[in-house]
């Protein structure tokens, strides 16, 4: 009945501090993870096989039928609606450059990106499908991908890459790999899924020419750290598709579905054909026009995360428009007033209502891709002033720059907001991979004195990856 | 058999193993074979005033742990069994019971006081024995002392037996009165005014309805306030732990009393015996968990809710509760801090500062560094001693504001007197304070930091130094280490403390080989810290981390060799293996949470698992859990590799999930089944028959923690997405599991906190294992067997939208199945989902979430749905 020995403090002095219930909430924290991570993975290969098929040149004649439509067809299109909004938030999505960011040269690959249709090209199953940044379906094909043609149907495995179809040589130019055979690399950041996208589909067939079960060629697009050289061969340098412009990718950044400002794209005439934005009749309107969506409290905005507002429309236009499909496009001209910056903030938008947006529409422009066009109009970010950036940056390259982690820090929230799954290892975007020239010669010492230490395949590939980080 | 008993007693209790062990097995035998003869003979034995009081109590003892046992399912097995026993015997049993309280043996009666006790926790909830209150208290007022004060112990007994509910109000009074009798300063005898005073302890929680009446609570507590001024020392310390109990049962009944109860509690700081004193610190102590809880519970914007509203009795009493605990931290014993189990005034007093300190915050700094600064530079060690711990106690509660310019200018002091401060008291606590610092200034959510570039190369050198002092000084600055590393846990890409990592890995491997690392834990407060430190460094200082690799794999392979221990040196073998397997476990998870690590430590998994199963073979009936845990690690990085493991491994992994009573491995082992799914995905194939039939032991076993259940249902979907529609063998046992445990949770909803959570982690898992049931059967040609499962599966979706009282990770888990039910049945289940609720209010109100998580598993729903019914 005596309480004291119940009751005994512990003295604050003495904290049971217990490391094993650390150790084992972080193992239960990593394996609840991994688990929402691989659930995740499924259930985007589920949806991406599974959205309504419709014939690629035909969407637009699918969706003329909308106001005819019986009522079982109507929920075909309700799914394929859905199906859409769900997808578009799977791709990664650059920014339009609307200036350059520091650390270009340490922090950034360059690319020179092919002319044609950004898609997700997905293999499981026996089969290979690619669909368009809307959703619908470009191709369903047989290809060398894993698992990706039925003659190569043994074990089921999943193959996710995010490629650019080129008309012209009909090939998937392939610009990311977000899953292979299973493996899944959403967490990883940008240089490790091009080291291994590299290397992996060196290891495959998927880049020979195209034959009965493997109908459309894949080709690698070269990338470099953006350095000066770099930025030259990618700007001018000869390549065997059409150029639409340069992409830029941080280093660090994980996969993260949605608008990134990690990912950038920019253009001038000299490397793209497509600079400026162009009517239904191939022409540059007189003025920009921008497709915006239409919110419920009948602000229109961007498709960014969080949305940008543009303006407001009255009640009166929003009745004119009548019902509308959701997502509620509509098309607006930048008129002679332009946009008005205050302090990098959009103040005010000169906006004149022209219609409603195009039914294949999938989302409206993203903030960053008004800009451009608006500045391409005006004054553009030059080719020079990425040059002068990384000149400039070089003086930088030593000290570690505090503005730029502060960014990546607010980034780095940002993303673990939007992209949920890949918590546990968000850090990773902050790591500068700093590995010293040390440790790697220390690891050459070490493989060439172990001779009874057999290379894994795995080890030889990243081993190597170091040696080219190592001398580039 | 009956006259044997007292002898048989007396010989269980003999000295001589052989004689003890017989009697014991009689005593088993006669248990066995005649339960209710076995007990009556006991009872009679506790009854009769002619045996020797040592049969008498042994025969007490046997009948109370007849009655009772720790382990819920032995006791409940107990409990049935006196139910069901022969009401005859019973009612002789009783009468035995109550005859013993007169008996002049005080032994005999006290354990008779247990026993009546016990039986009446068993059969008043079922309504049972109604008449024995009635009978205890029938003419309690002509007995004679003796019995008076067994009847009073019976009765305290009783009250911590049995819960109030089945105590009717009327009973309740006639105790309370005869207790509160009892402790009257009237009473003559100090045995009848100490087991009053101690029944009374146990009897508050039945007091509510007294307690909110005026009359009665001021009666009551007069009463006890008297006590506390009792000449005898047990009744004082008694009444004050009845103090205690009142501030934390009827916390918000105290303000009338709250003067009253300052002076008394402050003059029994000052002057009484020190087993008192402490209950009097204890008292403010306890007041302080009150209101940091509710306080906790407004939820620090006052917009929050509690039940209990805040009287700010700390901050009312604060000018002088504090001076008259900084008055008790100059009290130190010497050499405290070497002692495990020191507890006295001054440490009481320093904690009960630290309570103060958080439930006030900014307040007590003003009252607190007049002390500091008076005594930190006094000659005599106890003044600095004190002045320090008065010091490290403030600093959790004040805002950072308040308390950083203080300790700027505190850290430079408090680092040179942890190397120069002749006194290993000062400096112990010095050591502490300095971990406090880190603990609550230091890191990325504060904003001016207290460490910097110009005084962190001083700080680490002088923590590295103090690790050469004595054991608990050195323990002191592995713990403040442990802090600083902490601090800098999302720094980025580059740590203030990559440069000195080196340093600081080989001053802690160092001192984890000090001869006196086993005293005052120093050896683990090291590898807590080394751990730390991994766990919180940056890629730049990879691969010094990867050196680390081989370091501790040596150090474990050392332990290995040592043969022919004794049991002791066994002991610390076990818990030296532990602490190493504990810091491989975190260089595993560090190096393996980055591609380009990975690889390289992958070289080192053969040898590394090797020695893991060499730990197991050491002990031959339980795995070593932290051994377990760190083969989860090596699991996840080695991806489907680790099948070459798995023919050695398995065994161990059968034991880790058939240990029930050691819950922690059970559970840590459920965890690994889980990563060593993911990494083998179709590879865990062979070795799935044995898994799940251990694992539907486990949820069937009653023996088993709770807690444990939840996550082996998880587990049952790693396993199903691991191996698809092969899981289909397991569907028979799996589904009829998951039903009941559904059907279970949607009953225990609505109680208390505790059980809600509880119900909300079992509704996590169960809804775990369908989606992985789901999407592992997913694209085959035996989806159609789940079919028959989907409508209970909505009906249990709809049952936990109904009930109102998920969390946010059930809501995005349910309507993740809902996605994941639509997806693979697709059209067979379309006309079930559109009648269910859930597809509906349920959805919308997911897809409206501010929650991403829940957001997007919504949209996955969505998209699911409108693809299963279109179709």
């Amino acid at each position: 009945m005596s309480p004291s020995s119940d009751l005994l403090r512990r003295p604050f002095k003495r904290p049971l501090l217990s490391d094993q219930q650390r150790r084992r909430d972080l193992s239960l924290k990593r394996q609840e993870q991994s688990r929402d991570s691989q659930l995740h993975a499924r259930r985007v290969s589920s949806a991406l096989l599974s959205l309504p098929l419709e014939p690629g040149a035909s969407s637009t004649e699918y969706y003329s039928d909308l106001h005819l439509a019986s009522e079982v067809a109507s929920k075909i299109l309700k799914g394929g609606l859905e199906g859409r909004k769900w997808f578009q938030k799977q791709l990664m999505l650059p920014e339009w450059m609307i200036d350059v960011p520091r650390r270009l040269p340490q922090d950034w690959f360059v690319l020179a990106r092919p002319a044609g249709e950004r898609c997700l090209v997905v293999s499981y199953g026996g089969t290979t499908v690619s669909r368009r940044r809307n959703g619908t379906v470009l191709h369903r094909f047989p290809s060398a991908l894993s698992d990706g043609c039925c003659r190569t149907k043994a074990q089921p495995s999943c193959s996710i890459l995010d490629c650019i179809f080129h008309e012209m040589d009909q090939t998937y130019y392939v610009i990311d790999m977000l899953c292979w055979r299973d493996y899944s690399l959403y967490d990883c950041t940008a240089e490790f899924r091009f080291f291994w996208l590299k290397s992996k589909l060196a290891e495959t067939r998927v880049c020979d020419p195209p034959s009965y079960y493997h109908r459309y060629r894949f080709s690698l697009v070269p990338r470099y750290t953006c350095d000066l050289t770099a930025l030259h061969t990618a700007y001018t340098g000869a390549v065997p598709y059409v150029k639409d412009g340069l992409m830029f990718y941080n280093k660090h950044a994980h996969y993260q579905p949605g608008i990134t400002p990690l990912a950038l794209v920019w253009k001038d005439q000299n490397c793209s054909k497509y600079v400026v934005d162009t009517n239904n009749e191939g022409k540059v309107p007189s003025h920009q026009q921008i497709v915006l969506e239409l919110q419920r409290d009948g602000k229109v905005t961007t498709s960014d995360n969080p949305p940008v507002v543009f303006g407001c429309l009255g009640l009166d236009l929003i009745q004119k428009l009548g019902t509308l499909q959701s997502p509620y496009l509509l098309r607006f001209a930048i008129g002679d007033g332009g946009l008005t910056i205050v302090d990098g903030k959009l103040e005010r938008a000169d906006l004149h209502y022209l219609g409603k947006s195009n039914r294949a529409r999938a989302f409206a422009d993203s903030y960053s891709k008004i800009m451009f066009q608006s500045m391409v109009r005006g004054s553009s970010l030059k080719i020079d002033d990425l040059i002068a950036a990384i000149s400039s940056s070089d003086d930088g390259a030593n000290g570690p720059d505090v503005e730029m982690m502060d960014g990546k820090k607010a980034l780095w929230k940002r993303s673990v907001w939007i992209v949920p799954h890949s918590i546990g290892s968000a850090h990773h975007l902050l790591l500068l991979m700093t590995f010293g020239s040390y440790y790697i010669l220390r690891r050459i010492d070490t493989f060439e004195g172990a001779n009874d230490l057999p290379l894994q395949p795995g080890t030889a590939d990243i081993f190597f990856w170091y040696i080219s980080r190592l001398l580039s | 058999m009956a006259l044997e008993v007292t002898q048989v007693l007396l010989n269980a209790q003999a000295i001589e193993g052989t004689v003890r062990k017989q009697a014991e097995e009689s005593l088993k035998q006669f248990q066995e074979q005649d339960l209710p003869l076995f007990l009556l003979s006991l009872s009679r034995e506790l009854a009769n005033e002619e045996k020797p009081v040592e049969s008498r109590k042994l025969a007490g003892l046997i009948l109370k742990n007849a009655l009772d046992a720790k382990e819920q399912h032995r006791k409940s097995d107990l409990v049935q069994r006196w139910l069901a026993l022969d009401p005859s015997a019973k009612t002789q049993i009783k009468m035995c019971l109550l005859q013993t309280l007169s008996s002049l043996v005080a032994d005999a009666r006290s354990t008779t006081s247990q026993v009546i006790a016990k039986v009446a926790g068993i059969e008043l909830p079922q309504k049972q024995w109604p008449e024995l209150i009635g009978s205890l208290l029938s003419n309690i007022h002509q007995l004679p002392p003796h019995v008076k004060q067994a009847t009073l112990e019976t009765l305290g007994y009783l009250c911590e037996e049995v819960s109030p509910e089945v105590v009717d109000q009327d009973h309740v009074n006639k105790i309370l009165t005869a207790v509160v009798q009892g402790m009257n300063a009237s009473e003559g005898s100090n045995e009848v005014r100490l087991a009053a005073t101690q029944a009374l302890y146990n009897a508050l929680g039945f007091a509510q309805a007294n307690f909110s009446n005026d009359m009665e609570r001021d009666y009551i507590m007069r009463v006890v306030c008297e006590a506390t001024l009792s000449p005898e020392l047990k009744i004082r310390l008694a009444a004050f732990e009845c103090l205690v109990a009142i501030s934390s049962t009827y916390y918000d009944k105290l303000a009338p009393y709250i003067q009253d109860i300052f002076n008394i509690t402050a003059k029994a700081v000052r002057e009484d015996q020190e087993p008192v004193a402490l209950q009097a610190i204890e008292f403010w102590s306890s007041v302080c968990d009150e209101e940091i809880d509710i306080m906790e519970d407004y939820g620090g914007d006052f917009t929050g809710d509690s039940d209990i509203p805040c009287f700010y009795f700390i901050k009312q009493a604060l000018p002088a509760l504090v001076p008259m605990l900084l008055e008790t931290l100059l009290k130190q014993e010497e050499d405290q801090d070497q002692d495990e189990g020191a507890w006295n005034i001054a440490m009481a007093g320093g904690t009960c500062l630290c309570l103060v300190a958080r439930t006030v915050g900014d307040d007590i700094v003003p009252l607190v560094m007049p002390f500091i600064e008076e005594n930190i530079t006094k000659p005599e060690w106890r003044q600095r001693e004190a002045a320090t711990y008065a010091f490290g106690s403030i600093l959790e509660g004040p805002s950072a504001d308040k308390l950083t310019p203080i300790v700027n200018v505190a850290l430079t002091f408090m680092l040179s007197a942890l190397t120069k401060d002749p006194n290993n008291q000062v400096k112990d606590t010095t050591a502490w304070t300095l971990g406090r610092i880190f603990e609550f200034l230091h890191g990325s959510t504060v904003d001016a930091p207290i460490i910097t570039p110009a005084n962190c190369q001083q700080t680490i050198t002088v923590l590295l130094q103090s690790m050469k002092d004595v054991p608990n000084v050195a323990e002191k600055a592995c713990g403040a280490l442990y802090f600083l590393a902490q601090g800098y846990e999302d720094v980025g890409s580059s740590s203030p403390l990559a440069p000195f990592f080196q340093e600081i890995v080989q001053s802690l491997i160092t001192v984890t080989h000090r001869e006196d690392a086993g005293e005052s834990r120093l050896r683990t407060a090291a590898y807590e810290a080394l751990n730390e430190v991994v766990r919180c460094s940056t890629e730049e200082t990879a691969s010094m981390v990867l050196q680390l690799v081989p370091v501790i794999m040596i150090e474990l392979h050392k332990t290995l060799e040592i043969q022919g221990l004794a049991s002791d040196e066994r002991e610390r073998q076990s818990e030296l293996q532990g602490l190493l397997c504990g810091c491989l476990q975190v260089i595993i998870q560090k190096l393996g949470s980055s591609e380009s690590t990975k690889y390289v430590f992958l070289q080192y998994a053969d040898q590394i698992m090797g020695l893991f199963l060499r730990v197991f073979a050491c002990r031959s009936a339980t795995v070593h859990e932290e051994a377990m845990l760190a083969i989860g690690a090596l699991a996840y990085a080695t991806g489907p590799e680790f099948a070459k493991y798995m023919p050695e491994f398995y065994k161990y992994l059968e034991m880790g999930l058939q240990n029930f009573e050691e819950y922690q491995i059970c559970a840590v082992t459920v965890g690994v089944v889980g990563d060593i799914s993911r990494a083998l995905e179709d590879k865990i194939l062979p070795y799935c028959d044995g898994i799940m039939t251990q694992l539907l032991r486990d949820l069937s076993s009653n023996q088993l923690h709770r807690s444990v259940k939840p996550p082996i249902f998880s587990c049952f979907g790693d396993i199903a997405l691991a191996i698809g529609e092969n899981f289909e063998k397991y569907l028979i046992y799996a589904m009829p599991m998951l039903q009941s445990a559904a059907e279970m949770s949607a009953r225990t909803a609505g109680a208390d906190d505790e059980l809600t959570e509880y119900t909300n982690s079992l509704r996590n898992g169960i809804l775990e294992a369908y989606s992985g049931i789901f999407q592992g059967f997913k694209n085959s040609p035996k989806t159609q067997l789940l079919i028959a499962y989907a409508p209970h599966i909505l009906q249990f979706l709809d049952s936990i939208y109904m009930g109102k009282d998920m969390d946010d990770v059930v809501m995005k888990t349910a309507i993740g199945v809902l996605g994941d039910l639509a997806d693979t049945l697709g059209s067979h289940a379309g006309s079930l989902i559109q009648q269910s609720m859930s597809s509906r209010e349920f959805l919308n109100e997911c897809l409206s979430s501010e929650d991403l998580l829940i957001k997007e598993s919504a949209e996955w729903a969505k998209l699911a749905i409108s693809r299963a019914i279109s179709v």
